[in-house]
């Protein structure tokens, strides 16, 4: 199977759902001749044209706002929100508008769309390109959240999010683009939204991470191996909606759970999933549940040591895994 | 000043609280000892670092602290002196006070009449409560698991933090009986036809939990293999027999079979690295130095002292050696350094009657040799029946590390060096 990498992943995810399906197109800023700020879109505009590859003004609201019009028309399109710190001006086309069109018209309307965003921090940009906005936008019943880690999971999920019929946030860790290669079949295929995935199998505890931090996790679980903890690292990939199932199987296989994510710790996805485990899995639970996430700050630090210290890395999951160990 | 559990190895992360040697109120010089101190390597006891007044103890008798981890408070002369004094209170009234005004440490709370009671510094008195905290509680995770099979946690001995009974434990409890069921109805059906009392319970000190502790660490970790080599050490007794006195009157020491065997198994690890050596899943990790510990029974439960580079040593010197570290296990004066390190561990079962034992590898070593009673045995040596003093010795490994062959042949040298000991056996 070749080896690609995430950015790779999603560039052949979008070129191949666009050569299938005419009605997807992609728009965003800088994406048509710049091919896009990470070069998702590198080579659209001539294969595709100017009518399915648009560049747009920087007007956050207004990407949003066409993806919704078109979906409802019939059409599937891709928007791109250059960096996820600028997804704020969309919150009302998404979270007022966008979630609530199937509910709000019986059923007779419909928003196939996709917002892609890069989004995390660790790549020194400081508090306007390294924020992880999942939990605000899982919030919200009618909305599909997707992350990510591997260039696998990456393209067959963009895949499936570009067919579903309702609207997705598909949040790509910035930092993983590049850093993370994987192999990837040359043959179809899409992941089913909602199913999280085992990346590494164990029995004395269970990570439950997604996004960057599955590769920290699994490094920390590596490093755990030699001293004899077996760790299981289960991969949400989609955070809303939740697979309750894996989450719960997880739990009742190994008694100890520690859940890892680079958002805000308090209210964040850990928090759900700390809460459905204590509703579902209270009997099996052997320590407590214990969260590892970003700290009380309200962005990035622009200092390198301070962002490192905001940062979750393998060696604070280590020290979590001992602590959990231990218990 | 806070007391803390001071880091005493660099492998050693927590220690058990044993006895305390003062109470809350005692005048403590500076040295004093002031507590036991258990950790999985040695028993100590703790030295006072300052002079004062024990005012709490915080960590009691039984539990397990980590090193750094809060124990005792002791009042010195200088927190004694640290509040505020009328005289540096009227100083500070008459310079500094300021417009942000200053907090006087030192004053009584005003009631609402506006009379103040009188200025005491107050003691916290250590929880009465404290002393006798409740047994910790199960995880849902053990309760559900001992209720589907029937178990008595008390019966399961806890690895997790302070003992805590983990998940792990229970399960690893119910593959160790697999006839829980069964046996749990029959001991019911005795209880039922014998109403009188027919257990009692020994509550676990320190150190037993801390050898159960290892045991399991051994048994559940470990997959161990076992050997038996027996041993002509005819040569041996007769060359110890002859020079038994001299040895007492120039030495003052009695010479005992163990220096022989310990000359033996050094020389052997020497030639086999692999028994002296660790696992881990990065690699094998072969230790440089020969530190054979030597497991002595003491008042206490077991205690392993360190011979270092055991190799370096002749015979009577590693019997010097071997006297003085048996006597301070005997009397619990073991220094850390005197258990630390330790790369191979000889256990003379012998002494205690047994000719065959399968003894647990010592946690993370890699092997364990046992020396079994010397018994005279008809055997057929040059197509005769001879009377020869028979000795076995019996070898545990880590089945990761080795495979049968090369702890045979470490067995195999330790029987020949044995037996090639004769009169001309160099003791110096």
């Amino acid at each position: 199977m070749p080896v690609i990498t995430v950015l790779e992943a999603i560039r052949d995810a979008m070129r191949e759902e666009m050569r299938k399906d005419e009605r997807v197109f992609v728009m965003g800023e800088d994406i048509g001749a710049r091919g896009g700020v990470f070069l998702a879109t590198d080579g659209f505009l001539s294969e595709f044209g100017e009518e399915r590859v648009i560049d747009t003004p920087l007007a956050e609201s207004s990407i949003a706002g066409i993806a919704l019009g078109s979906a409802m028309s019939g059409l599937r399109p891709i928007a791109e929100i250059e960096f996820a710190d600028f997804i704020w001006p969309t919150i009302n086309q998404i979270v007022g508008e966008a979630s609530k069109v199937r509910y709000g018209t019986e059923g007779k309307l419909q928003a196939p769309m996709v917002l892609r965003a890069p989004q995390g921090g660790g790549v020194r940009g400081a508090l306007y390109h390294s924020q992880s906005v999942e939990a605000l936008f899982a919030h919200t019943p009618g909305l599909k959240v997707v992350t990510p880690s591997t260039p696998y999971d990456a393209k067959g999920l963009l895949k499936a999010s570009i067919r579903d019929d309702d609207p997705v946030i598909f949040l790509e860790h910035k930092r993983t683009y590049r850093l993370v290669k994987g192999e990837v079949p040359e043959e179809e295929y899409t992941i089913p939204i909602g199913k999280a995935d085992i990346k590494k199998s164990g029995d004395d505890l269970s990570i439950i991470t997604y996004g960057l931090m599955v590769h920290h996790c699994l490094e920390a679980a590596q490093l755990a191996a030699s001293k004899n903890i077996s760790v299981e690292v289960l991969d949400l990939r989609t955070v809303r909606p939740l697979d309750v199932e894996s989450i719960i199987g997880t739990v009742e296989k190994t008694g100890k759970v520690l859940i890892v994510y680079e958002d805000n710790q308090a209210l964040g996805i850990g928090s759900e999933v700390s809460a459905l485990i204590s509703e579902h899995a209270f009997e099996y639970l052997d320590a407590p549940v214990v969260r590892l996430g970003g700290p009380e700050v309200p962005a990035m630090p622009f200092s390198p040591p301070l962002e490192n210290m905001f940062m979750i890395d393998t060696e604070k999951i280590s020290t979590a895994i001992n602590k959990l160990a231990e218990y | 000043m806070k007391i803390e559990l001071p880091q005493v190895g660099e492998s050693v992360t927590e220690g058990v609280i044993g006895r305390w040697l003062k109470n809350v109120g005692d005048k403590v010089e500076k040295y004093d000892p002031l507590v036991e101190v258990i950790t999985d390597k040695v028993n100590m006891e703790l030295p006072s670092p300052v002079e004062g007044v024990l005012r709490e103890i915080i960590a009691n008798e039984g539990d397990t602290v980590p090193m750094g981890g809060l124990i005792a408070d002791i009042e010195t002369k200088e927190s004694e002196n640290s509040p505020i004094n009328s005289d540096t209170y009227s100083n500070l009234q008459e310079e500094n006070i300021g417009t942000t005004g200053v907090l006087i440490k030192d004053a009584a709370p005003v009631g609402p009449t506006g009379s103040g009671g009188p200025i005491s510094q107050d003691k916290p008195q250590p929880d009465p409560s404290i002393k006798d905290r409740p047994k910790s509680r199960y995880s849902p995770a053990v309760l559900r698991l001992a209720e589907e099979n029937n178990i008595d946690l008390e019966q399961v001995v806890g690895t997790g933090i302070n003992g805590r009974i983990t998940r792990k434990d229970v399960t690893a409890f119910i593959e160790s009986k697999p006839n829980t069921l069964e046996s749990q109805t029959i001991v019911k059906e005795t209880a039922a036809s014998t109403p009188r009392q027919d257990q009692e319970k020994i509550t676990l000190s320190p150190i037993r939990r801390m050898i159960a502790a290892n045991m399991v660490k051994s048994a559940t970790l470990i997959p161990q293999a076992w050997s038996e080599v027996a041993v002509d050490v005819t040569g041996m007794v007769l060359r110890r027999e002859s020079i038994k006195e001299s040895f007492m009157a120039k030495e003052g020491i009695n010479i005992t079979y163990l220096p022989f065997v310990v000359k033996a198994v050094a020389e052997s690890l020497k030639k086999n690295p692999l028994l002296n050596s660790s696992w881990s899943e990065e690699g094998i990790i072969l230790k440089k130095n020969i530190n054979i510990g030597i497991a002595v029974a003491a008042p206490d439960g077991l205690v392993v002292p360190v011979i270092h580079n055991a190799d370096l040593f002749s015979i009577a010197g590693l019997a010097g050696v071997m006297e003085n570290l048996i006597t301070k296990a005997k009397n619990g004066k073991l220094d850390l350094s005197e258990v630390q390190s330790g790369t191979f561990t000889l256990n003379n079962t012998g002494a205690l009657g047994s000719v065959s034992s399968r003894p647990l590898v010592n946690h993370p070593q890699s092997a364990i040799m046992t020396t079994e009673a010397i018994v005279k045995r008809p055997i057929i040596a040059a197509d005769a029946i001879a009377i020869r003093s028979m000795m076995n010795i019996c070898l545990s490994f880590d089945h990761r590390v080795m495979d049968g062959a090369e702890a045979s042949a470490f067995s195999m040298s330790v029987k020949n060096l044995l037996e090639n000991i004769n009169s001309e056996t160099q003791i110096y």
